[in-house]
């Protein structure tokens, strides 16, 4: 059984039909890339699976657990965690506080424990800190961690967003664009990386535009044009697919048509 | 270095608190009842700002009906008392309770909605509190003239009976009630307010339940509301729906802000100027309000966070401002 598992996922926007009966299967261990022109629907999918918009219609499952309708909370904590594709950490807090977010679904604590400073509470608040701690290490942001989230430079604020992602301890990764921005040395890391969370046993989801990034790193790769699905396969299959060949040559046709117009 | 720097300014900030407690004790030696009187009173709204504190300052809530949870405390315990016999130690849990459970049922159906709705529901709720105490609800409240003669605290045979027993009392609120916010405010669910604070959908993606932690900011301040209106009427023990109306949740939405929101010595700043400032400057009469009015528009002119800031608020202000330019 595949680890996710998407069928006839459908979302439209006022008249806009964004995403149009997609189906996708991921296995365990994987690391499934997504493609397509810009407005293709891609970031939609994703805002999809992790519940922040809910499908007119099609089925989610997650480990054979359906998730349409449940709150992102909920996905998270079942093992879904994502990235964003306009960064969203929280800027004014110090970039440990951001990682020790992702723990917040697997720690307890409410408001009597807190209150009276059980020993329970403060064995699970010095977890919470180690495991944020070691996430700061895994992703190499150690030394920033007393700094503020927004005192970052772009770049390794993308490594404090997968690091608050990993904290979450997740089966599932998903990440919307994570190379954007980044040099080419910055990207070669980020593929690494990449293969090395999956080492860990995390399967992954990733939207990417760069497209020495998605091919290189991906097992299967999945196109997206106009919210359908027009291809899926290695990524030598799907480059050597003509649809797709088309929906991106034809697609930059029909801009510079329109952009002379 | 930055941590070297980080414990020299926080070095001051722990002898800060001691030294205010011990202050606070003996300034009874010092005061005459009038004067004691009217710290008693500052410190039942520095409650209800602490209160306001967890809702607006932490969890980034509108609550413009700390009153009406106020008012809901005073009038549970009174209605206890004096129809049932039901002595002000027993009614006090019954009142926070009830204040709690009524703050959820208000927030709950609209806490996924922006705050600024939530404004208009709590001033509407505090409108409805204050309009049933008015009309008498259920026979039971006394109307407009409201309730009196209502008990005491008393405690193991202890009656607190005089100024200074209250004023102690309500310092050892206080001070209770700061060790616990302070907790809070250090804990998984202080630091869940704050990433819903500051980005809520990156915060709800994260495993958060953002309505849920909104909720229990709201319950937690609404149950210190009418916490300090339980100590309210068992002092003054005579209670009228006036101190439900709108302009008191102002005053206390005002003590939060004024201080610096999320801040605790700001809270006690701002009790300072709206509570015990305006009581000293009484002679000066009708234009009491009015200066009152100036001195709240220079302060948010020239110190928008407030008097004594919350740092990572201020920080947030002018991320703000400088999102705006």
């Amino acid at each position: 059984m595949p680890l996710l598992q998407v069928s006839g996922l459908t979302k439209s926007f006022g008249g806009l039909m964004a995403v149009h009966n997609v189906d996708l299967a991921i296995e365990t261990g994987q690391i499934m890339g997504m493609i397509g022109p810009n407005g293709a629907g891609k970031t939609t999918v994703f805002n999809l699976i992790t519940g922040i918009y809910r499908p007119d219609r099609g089925q989610i499952r997650f480990d054979g657990r359906n998730l349409v309708g449940l709150a992102p909370h909920v996905i998270a904590e079942a093992g879904i965690a994502r990235t964003f594709q306009t960064i969203r950490l929280f800027p004014n807090l110090t970039v440990l506080e951001n990682v020790m977010a992702g723990r917040h679904c697997r720690s307890r604590a409410g408001v009597v424990a807190a209150l009276l400073r059980s020993p329970r509470q403060r064995a699970e608040e010095a977890d919470i800190r180690r495991q944020a701690e070691q996430q700061l290490r895994f992703m190499n942001i150690w030394h920033f961690r007393n700094e503020l989230a927004k005192n970052l430079p772009y770049g390794d604020q993308r490594r404090v967003e997968v690091a608050r992602a990993l904290a979450t301890a997740p089966r599932l990764l998903i990440l919307d664009e994570p190379a954007a921005g980044l040099n080419e040395q910055e990207s070669a890391a980020l593929m690494a990386l990449i293969r090395q969370i999956r080492e860990m046993g995390i399967t992954i989801f990733l939207i990417e535009h760069d497209m020495k990034v998605v091919m290189g790193v991906s097992d299967r790769v999945v196109v997206l044009d106009n919210g359908s699905k027009i291809a899926e396969g290695t990524p030598a299959e799907v480059q050597a697919n003509p649809q797709v060949i088309e929906a991106y040559l034809g697609r930059e046709d029909e801009e510079r048509i329109s952009y002379h117009v | 270095m930055r941590d070297l720097f980080l414990r020299v300014r926080r070095l001051p900030g722990r002898y800060v608190s001691p030294a205010f407690l011990v202050a606070a004790l003996l300034l009874p030696v010092a005061l005459d009842n009038y004067l004691l009187a009217v710290l008693w009173q500052a410190g039942i709204y520095i409650l209800m700002a602490l209160g306001l504190t967890i809702i607006v300052g932490y969890a980034g809530l509108f609550q413009l009906g700390q009153a009406a949870f106020y008012a809901i405390g005073a009038y549970t315990v009174a209605i206890l008392n004096l129809y049932l016999g039901v002595p002000i130690i027993l009614g006090l849990p019954i009142a926070v309770i009830l204040a709690g459970a009524l703050g959820y049922l208000v927030s709950r159906p609209i806490l996924h909605l922006r705050g600024d709705y939530l404004a208009i529901v709590t001033i509407a709720f505090g409108e409805i509190v204050r309009m049933l105490l008015v009309n008498n609800v259920f026979g039971v409240t006394g109307g407009a003239n409201g309730l009196s003669g209502i008990a005491q605290l008393s405690l193991f045979g202890f009656t607190f009976d005089s100024i200074v027993k209250n004023y102690y009392l309500v310092v050892a609120c206080v001070a209770l009630t700061i060790i616990g916010v302070q907790r809070l405010e250090n804990s998984r669910l202080g630091r869940a307010w704050t990433y819903v604070r500051e980005d809520e959908l990156a915060a709800e993606a994260m495993g958060v339940d953002t309505v849920h932690v909104k909720a229990v900011a709201f319950v937690l301040g609404s149950a210190l509301a009418s916490l300090a209106g339980v100590l309210y009427a068992s002092r003054i023990t005579v209670i009228s729906p006036d101190i439900g109306r709108f302009l008191e949740s102002v005053i206390v939405f005002c003590i939060v802000v004024l201080g610096g929101t999320g801040s605790l010595p700001g809270v006690f700043l701002g009790a300072f100027g709206m509570v015990v400032l305006p009581e000293l400057f009484r002679f000066v009469k009708d234009w009491r309000d009015g200066l009152v009015g100036l001195a709240m528009v220079l302060m948010m002119i020239f110190r928008p966070a407030g008097l004594w800031p919350s740092r990572r608020v201020a920080l947030e202000l002018s991320g703000a401002e400088e999102g705006e330019t």
